[in-house]
C-alpha cells in the first residue's frame, strides 16, 4: 500500500495531463490534430514562458516562500533587454542583461525577507508594482521596437531549421528544467531548499544557514524569470512594458498543480514542469473548441482547487 | 460537608502506560489546594479530565455532590470549572473586556452592549483587586501578570466554582508572583476552589490551604498546610521503586574526573593536556559566566572528555536555554565559551559548533529536532551532508550507505530509510535524532531531554549509546527532567534553579529527594546530609 501511495503521489500531476489531453482528443473530435507534432509545438511554445518561471518559482515555493513579483520581472527583463538591443547591444548582452535584471529584482526580494525581515507575500507583491512601475518608465510608457536579430527566432512556434523540432528556447528551458531538477533532488543545496521548507526550525538547528539559502533560491529564481523575460521579449518582437501581467498567477498554479505545497517542503520541477503543460493543453484544447476565454478561466479555475483539494485528500489519507 | 470536587478511582490507559491508576482528590469549597508531583504524574491527565479535555477509562467525578461528567472544556466551563492554561490563551489584539468575556457577551437585540460588557469586566476586575485596569485596554500591550490576571477574569466572569491554576507563576517575576497570590486569596474569599498545581515548595506553602501529592497516577499523600512538612512531600513524590536500570560504567569512569570544579579564571590553563597519559581530566567544554538575559544568568561549568555532565532543574528553570546558547540557537554574552580549549564565541552559528564537533538534540523532538515530513535518511545526514557529496553533488547510494550504518548502531527500527520520519514511533524518532550525531562526528553531545516521551526499551538503547560514546571519550551533557535518569546516568549533576546554575557535584553526592529539593529550592539540606 504505501508503495502504492508514493507511486500515485509521484505520478498524479502526470495522469492528471493525460486524462487532460485525452478529453480535449475526444472533445475536439481530431485526437490526430489536437496530438499532431504541430499542435504540441503550438503548446510547447505557450508553455515555455510559464515554464521557466516555473521552475524558479518550485525552488522558492519548496523552501517555503512564494513570489508574486514574476509578471512584472518578466516585463521589465523584456525591457532591459529591448533597450540593450535597441542601442546596439548584441543579442547575447541582451539576454544577459535580461538575466541580470532578473537576478537584482530576486536579490532584492531576498533582501526585504531576509534581512529586513518582510514576510515574502508582503515584499513580492511590493516589487510587483515596483517593478511594473520601473519597466514603464525605463520604456518611457510605450513599447520599444528592437532590431531584427537572432533573438527574434529564439521563442518561435515554429523553428527556421526544421530538424530542430522545436524553438531554441524551448531546449533551452528544457535543458534548464533537466538541471534544475538533478540540483533540486541531488545537491547539498537542493537538499536544503527541501529542508528550510519542510520544518525552518529544526533546519536551523542542524547548522543549515537559513537566510542564505533563500537568498540564493530568490536570487536564481529570479534569474530564471529573467530569461523569461528575454523569451517573452523575443515572442513579441518588441519590449512591452505592460506584459505578462498576472503570469505569477499561472506560475503559481503550474507548480501547485505539479504537487507543491504552499507550506513549503514539497514539490518537484517535473511536477510543475506537467503543471504547466497541463495548463497550456486546457487552454489550447479550449480554444480549438472555439470557447470564449471564460470558459477557459473557469476550468483553470476549478483545476487548481481540485488539483489541491485531491492532494490535501491524499495526504488525510496517507496520515489517517 | 460536602467537597466542591470530589474525585475517585479515575483510570486512563494510552497503549501500555497507565497516566491514571485510580486517582483521587478532593477539593474543600474556597480552600486553595496544592497539587503536586513529578512529571509524568498523572496530574495533567487529571486536571484535563476535569477541565473536560479528556475522558476517564473510569472512576467518578462529582461537583458540590452532584454527578459530573462534563462532554467537552466548553461544558466544563458551563458547569463553572475552568482550567488556566500554562501558556495563556487570551486574544492578544482584542481588549482587556473582550478576553473577559468571551462567549458570554451581553447582547441588545443581537448587538453587543458596551456599557453592560464594561461594566461586567470591571466586576471582574474588582473582585481581583484590579479597578485601576481599563477594560479598553488592548490585552497585547500587558505585563504576562496582567494577562495572568484577565485569563483568571475570564474565569470568574462566569462564575466559576473551580478554577484550575496549571503552574501559574513560572514565566511571573516575584513580585508578580505576590500579585497572583493576592488575587487567588481573593478567589478563595469568595468561596471559589483553587486547584493549583506548582513545583514550588515554597509557593505552595504560602498559598495554600490543602494538598495531594500524586506519583505513578495515584494519590500518594494528602493533608493540609501547614501540617504536611516538605521532607514529606518530597518523600511521597520521589519515594517510587526504580524501574529502570542503567548501563554499567567502568568503575574509574565513574569516580569522574576532577572533581571541584575550578574557582578561578579559566584562561591560560591548558587542563589535562599536561602529562599526555589520561585523557580523562581534558576539559572538551568549558564555559563562565554565560548569560541569557532574563533566563539564564552566569552559568559556569566544565564537561571533560568522557564524562557525563546532568544538568538538573524544573522546566522553565533556564537549562533549555543554557544549552541551546551553546548551540548557538539563542544569543548569549559569557566570559568564555570554549571546546577543546579554543575559544569559540566569536562564531555563534549553529554550523560553526557543528565543525567544533558539537552535536545538540532538542527537547523538542517534532518541531526542532527532525524533519519528520522527510525521510530518515535525510534527517541523519541533515547536519554533515558533504560527507557524501563531491563539489555539492551528493552521491545518494553513499549517503544512504553511511545513514543506514548510524541508524541500526542505534538500533533504530524501521522498514526502509527512504520512508518518512513521521512514520516512526517516538523512540525510533529519537534514534533518528541520535544517529544523526553519530553521522557528524559530534564530540561533544547537547541533549536535551532525549528519552522524553519514549518507550522504556528504547529508553534502555539510548542510555547503552550515551554511556558508549562517553566510553569513546566524548564529553556529554545530559538535561533531563527525570531525576532517576540522571542519577543513573551522570558523573556529575549541576542543578539550575530560576536561571542559576548551581556548581556541580558528584551523582553519587545526590539521592533523588536531595536533588528534587534542590532543583525546587525547599529548605536546603546540603545534599551529604541527607540520608
Amino acid at each position: 500500500m504505501p508503495a502504492m501511495s508514493r507511486w500515485a503521489q509521484r505520478f498524479a500531476p502526470l495522469i492528471g495531463l493525460v486524462i487532460v489531453a485525452l478529453v480535449f482528443s475526444i472533445l475536439t473530435g481530431a485526437p490526430e490534430r489536437y496530438l499532431s507534432l504541430q499542435n504540441l509545438r503550438v503548446i510547447l511554445a505557450q508553455t515555455l514562458i510559464v515554464g521557466l518561471g516555473a521552475i524558479g518559482m518550485t525552488f522558492i515555493i519548496v523552501s517555503g516562500g512564494i513570489d508574486l513579483s514574476v509578471g512584472s520581472v518578466i516585463a521589465l527583463a523584456g525591457i532591459v533587454a529591448a533597450l540593450v538591443l535597441r542601442d546596439g547591444g548584441s543579442p547575447t548582452w541582451a539576454i544577459a542583461a535580461a538575466v541580470l535584471t532578473g537576478a537584482v529584482v530576486g536579490a532584492w526580494n531576498a533582501m526585504l525577507v531576509t534581512r529586513v525581515k518582510v514576510i515574502p507575500f508582503i515584499a513580492t507583491l511590493g516589487t510587483l508594482g515596483a517593478a511594473r512601475g520601473v519597466a514603464k518608465w525605463l520604456a518611457g510608457e510605450r513599447t520599444v521596437n528592437i532590431p531584427d536579430t537572432w533573438i527574434n527566432e529564439l521563442a518561435v512556434t515554429f523553428p527556421a531549421q526544421a530538424w530542430m523540432l522545436v524553438a531554441p528556447g524551448i531546449w533551452l528551458a528544457a535543458i534548464l528544467a533537466v538541471i534544475a531538477s538533478l540540483v533540486l533532488t541531488h545537491t547539498v543545496f537542493g537538499r536544503r531548499v527541501y529542508a528550510i521548507g519542510s520544518n525552518e526550525v529544526a533546519a536551523r538547528a542542524a547548522g543549515v544557514a537559513v537566510e542564505s539559502i533563500r537568498q540564493r533560491v530568490y536570487v536564481l529564481a529570479g534569474a530564471l524569470v529573467g530569461l523569461a523575460g528575454a523569451m517573452q521579449m523575443s515572442r513579441l518582437r518588441q519590449g512591452d512594458p505592460t506584459v505578462a501581467s498576472g503570469t505569477e498567477l499561472d506560475i503559481i498554479a503550474a507548480v501547485v498543480i505539479g504537487g507543491a505545497s504552499l507550506n513549503g517542503g514539497e514539490g518537484g520541477i517535473a511536477g510543475s514542469i506537467i503543471g504547466a503543460l497541463t495548463m497550456a493543453f486546457l487552454r489550447n484544447g479550449s480554444q480549438q473548441m472555439g470557447w470564449p476565454s471564460y470558459v477557459q478561466e473557469i476550468i483553470i479555475g476549478l483545476i487548481i482547487v481540485a488539483a489541491v483539494a485531491l492532494d490535501r485528500w491524499r495526504t488525510r489519507q496517507r496520515t489517517a | 460537608m460536602t467537597p466542591r470536587l470530589a474525585l475517585a478511582g479515575l483510570v486512563k490507559q494510552y497503549g501500555s502506560t497507565r497516566a491514571l491508576d485510580g486517582a483521587a482528590l478532593e477539593v474543600s469549597p474556597g480552600s486553595v489546594h496544592a497539587l503536586v508531583g513529578e512529571n509524568g504524574a498523572g496530574k495533567s491527565t487529571m486536571v484535563g479530565m476535569v477541565a473536560g479535555g479528556l475522558e476517564p477509562d473510569a472512576g467518578e467525578m462529582r461537583l458540590d455532590g452532584e454527578p459530573y461528567a462534563p462532554r467537552d472544556p466548553r461544558d466544563a466551563r458551563t458547569k463553572g470549572v475552568v482550567l488556566v492554561h500554562q501558556e495563556l490563551s487570551l486574544f492578544p489584539h482584542l481588549s482587556v473586556w473582550e478576553n473577559i468575556l468571551v462567549g458570554v457577551e451581553s447582547q441588545r437585540y443581537g448587538v453587543l452592549d458596551h456599557p453592560e460588557n464594561r461594566r461586567r469586566a470591571t466586576e471582574a476586575l474588582a473582585l481581583l483587586g484590579h479597578v485601576d485596569l481599563d477594560p479598553g485596554t488592548r490585552v497585547d500591550r500587558l505585563s504576562p501578570a496582567m494577562q495572568q490576571v484577565v485569563e483568571i477574569c475570564r474565569a470568574v466572569a462566569i462564575r466559576a466554582r473551580v478554577i484550575l491554576l496549571d503552574e501559574p507563576t513560572s514565566s511571573l517575576q516575584r513580585i508578580d508572583v505576590e500579585r497572583l497570590f493576592a488575587v487567588v486569596r481573593k478567589l478563595a474569599a469568595a468561596g471559589v476552589s483553587v486547584v493549583y498545581i506548582s513545583h514550588a515548595l515554597e509557593e505552595i506553602r504560602e498559598i495554600a490551604t490543602d494538598i495531594t501529592v500524586m506519583r505513578d497516577g495515584r494519590r500518594v499523600l494528602a493533608g493540609t498546610i501547614p501540617e504536611v512538612d516538605d521532607e514529606a512531600i518530597v518523600r511521597a513524590m520521589t519515594g517510587r521503586d526504580l524501574t529502570h536500570r542503567y548501563p554499567q560504567r567502568s568503575p574509574s569512569r565513574r569516580a569522574g574526573p576532577a572533581l571541584s570544579e575550578p574557582a578561578g579564571r579559566v584562561e591560560g590553563r591548558v587542563e589535562g593536556r599536561v602529562e599526555g597519559r589520561d585523557p580523562g581530566p581534558a576539559v572538551a567544554l568549558s564555559v563562565r559566566n554565560l548569560s541569557v538575559p532574563p533566563k539564564v544568568r552566569d552559568a559556569s561549568f566544565d564537561v571533560h572528555a568522557g564524562e557525563i555532565f546532568g544538568i538538573a532543574g524544573l522546566i522553565g528553570s533556564g537549562r533549555s536555554t543554557l544549552v541551546r546558547a551553546l548551540f548557538g540557537l539563542r544569543a548569549c554574552q559569557a566570559d568564555a565559551v570554549r571546546i577543546d580549549d579554543r575559544d569559540v564565541r566569536a562564531s555563534t552559528m549553529p554550523a560553526d559548533r557543528i565543525r567544533a564537533g558539537v552535536g545538540y538534540v532538542s527537547e523538542d523532538r517534532r518541531h526542532e529536532g527532525l524533519l519528520v515530513e522527510r525521510s530518515l535518511v535525510e534527517n541523519v545526514t541533515l547536519s554533515d551532508v558533504h560527507q557524501s557529496a563531491t563539489r555539492g553533488w551528493i552521491a545518494a547510494a553513499e549517503e544512504h550507505r553511511l545513514a543506514v550504518t548510524h541508524l541500526d548502531a542505534m538500533g533504530t527500527r524501521y522498514a526502509n530509510a527512504a520512508a518518512l520520519v513521521r512514520t516512526l514511533s517516538g523512540g525510533n524518532q529519537q534514534k533518528v535524532a541520535l544517529a544523526r550525531l553519530l553521522h557528524q562526528r559530534a564530540r561533544i553531545l547537547l541533549l536535551d531531554e532525549p528519552t522524553r516521551g519514549i518507550d522504556v526499551a528504547s529508553k534502555a538503547q539510548i542510555y547503552e549509546l550515551i554511556v558508549e560514546r562517553a566510553r569513546e571519550g566524548c564529553a556529554v551533557v545530559f538535561v533531563s527532567s527525570y531525576l532517576p535518569e540522571l542519577l543513573g546516568m551522570c558523573d556529575r549533576i549541576a542543578v539550575m534553579r530560576r536561571g542559576r546554575l548551581e556548581p556541580a557535584r558528584r551523582a553519587s553526592e545526590f539521592t533523588e529527594a536531595s536533588l528534587l529539593e534542590a532543583a525546587m529550592g525547599a529548605s536546603a539540606h546540603a545534599p551529604s546530609e541527607v540520608s
